[in-house]
């Protein structure tokens, strides 16, 4: 199995990136260009439905939200480690259970973590 | 018989015998670039199109019918009003982050459109890390909603995209649990190699009980990460007005609305490729005129149909239950969903070790 690949495999990558930067672009300035431009203060105010807005609206927000983004990450890492064992794992079965044994150890600890996060109320909304 | 495969080795050939090597390759370039716009275009008016549809007669209406045969123009006409409308850029606005937005939520949807394999042998580009560059590109579009709801400068608009950000990156991992289940069972991340596993039946019917479960969870993950209902509280109409793009306007809001539906599209795809089959038709055992009947319908229209029934089931999930609370929603996730896809994913590595795939 030949897994190499060469930088020039990467190519429709940049050619999509490319796309749609130019879609966006002429989309942007096209519709610009065409629709009317008639500004008012009022009209460039955020929109609250009809209340005028008080105070800046960057605001702290719940930290919960913050907490889920940290714990995504971790999770995420352990999906990502997953990947690599998933597709070698066919291979690796046919010489017996270790491969299988390890990742039960693995999700074992990542179960562990997990009741931990939720038992320690990361998850809980008042 | 019509086949896509035919269409593009034709083309190929008569550009290579026509144009000098570098040529032809740009010229190959520019044509790809330009189908992958059409598509968009075509889906997006579509999927607009039969998203009312679909909720009219679910209501028991008739929906848009007087634009055009049966109002197929109605969203076309829609979307000419939108272009002729006046993008705003609020004065509170970060100028620079509020334009960029629109960016990255197409530049994302425009990089997962590259894998997939839309027929037999019709894919823009097969890499041998196929699924786990979708799983990538498909989490950089939260970039682009919390800009959008942060840019905004409105209250709105920065809960909306909090509580988005927080599901869809929520349900990633599901998601991500859900599509290891069948990279394990196929031993690859190639996407044509996915397929072609499916030759002999598409894993959903193969894979017997923990792939109908990782499907499950993989269909309810895709619903909450495209933002739509029940999972909809990002931009719940009667709380949030419009939740990340309630600021937007014009043309910029209608690409933050195309972005959405190529996301559903591009999320039934792989869920139609990686566990119903893609493009490979329906067969069954030994039967051989049955499976000679079924090869003669097209691939693209089994990719297409599949797609299509998958995206139906998830415009039903709007008409048939409740939105969900914040709290509700998380905790779904992470205190159902992903202790479930995990030990599913270890029932999926003992049928894999004990054969019972085969």
């Amino acid at each position: 199995m030949v897994l190499l690949s060469t930088p020039v495999d990467y190519l429709p990558i940049a050619m999509m990136f490319v796309v749609a930067i130019g879609f966006v672009l002429f989309v942007m300035f096209a519709t610009h260009w065409m629709g009317p431009k008639h500004k008012s203060k009022v009209k460039l105010e955020a929109f609250e439905c009809g209340i005028e807005s008080k105070g800046n609206s960057r605001l702290p927000f719940s930290i919960k939200y913050f907490l889920i983004a940290i714990l995504f990450v971790l999770f995420d890492v352990e999906v990502i480690f997953m990947y690599p064992w998933a597709v070698n794992f066919a291979e690796w079965s046919k010489h017996g259970l270790a491969a299988f044994g390890e990742m039960l150890v693995f999700l074992g600890l990542l179960v562990f973590g997990l009741i931990y996060i939720i038992r320690k109320g990361a998850l809980k909304w008042e | 018989m019509f086949s896509l495969e035919k269409l593009v080795s034709i083309i190929q050939a008569w550009l290579q015998s026509t144009l000098r090597d570098p040529w032809a390759y740009v010229v190959v370039c520019v044509m790809v670039g330009v189908a992958a716009i059409a598509l968009f275009a075509i889906l997006g008016l579509m999927l607009v199109y039969m998203e009312r549809k679909v909720a009219a007669h679910m209501q028991i209406r008739l929906g848009p019918n007087r634009v055009g045969p049966m109002g197929l123009f109605q969203t076309t006409a829609d979307t000419l009003k939108l272009v002729m409308k006046e993008g705003l850029t609020p004065d509170g606005a970060d100028k620079f982050l509020f334009n960029l937005a629109p960016f990255m939520v197409m530049i994302a949807a425009m990089l997962i459109l590259a894998p997939i394999a839309f027929a037999k042998n019709f894919q823009i580009w097969d890499i041998s890390i196929g699924v786990l560059y979708v799983a990538a590109v498909s989490s950089v579009a939260v970039i682009g909603i919390l800009m959008a709801g942060w840019s905004s400068n409105n209250k709105y608009s920065l809960l909306g995209a909090m509580r988005s950000a927080a599901q869809i990156v929520s349900y990633e991992l599901s998601a991500g649990l859900s599509i290891l289940a069948i990279v394990i069972l196929s031993g690859s991340l190639k996407i044509s190699d996915i397929i072609n596993s499916q030759a002999d039946g598409w894993w959903i019917i193969k894979g017997h009980i923990p792939v109908i479960i990782a499907f499950i969870v993989f269909i309810i993950a895709v619903t909450a990460e495209t933002n739509r209902a029940p999972f909809d509280l990002a931009e719940a109409e009667s709380e949030l007005t419009a939740g990340f793009h309630t600021e937007y306007s014009g043309m910029k809001f209608a690409l933050f609305f195309l972005a959405e539906y190529i996301n559903i599209f591009i999320g039934c795809a792989i869920g139609a490729t990686i566990f119903l089959g893609g493009w490979m038709p329906f067969h069954i055992g030994n039967w051989e005129a049955f499976n000679h009947v079924m090869d003669f319908i097209p691939s693209s229209l089994w990719f297409i149909g599949k797609t299509v029934f998958l995206i139906f089931l998830i415009m039903w999930f709007r008409w048939t239950f409740p939105r969900l609370r914040v709290d509700q929603l998380l905790n779904l996730e992470w205190k159902y969903l992903l202790p479930i896809s995990m030990v599913n994913l270890l029932v999926v590595t003992l049928m894999a070790i004990m054969g019972w795939h085969l």
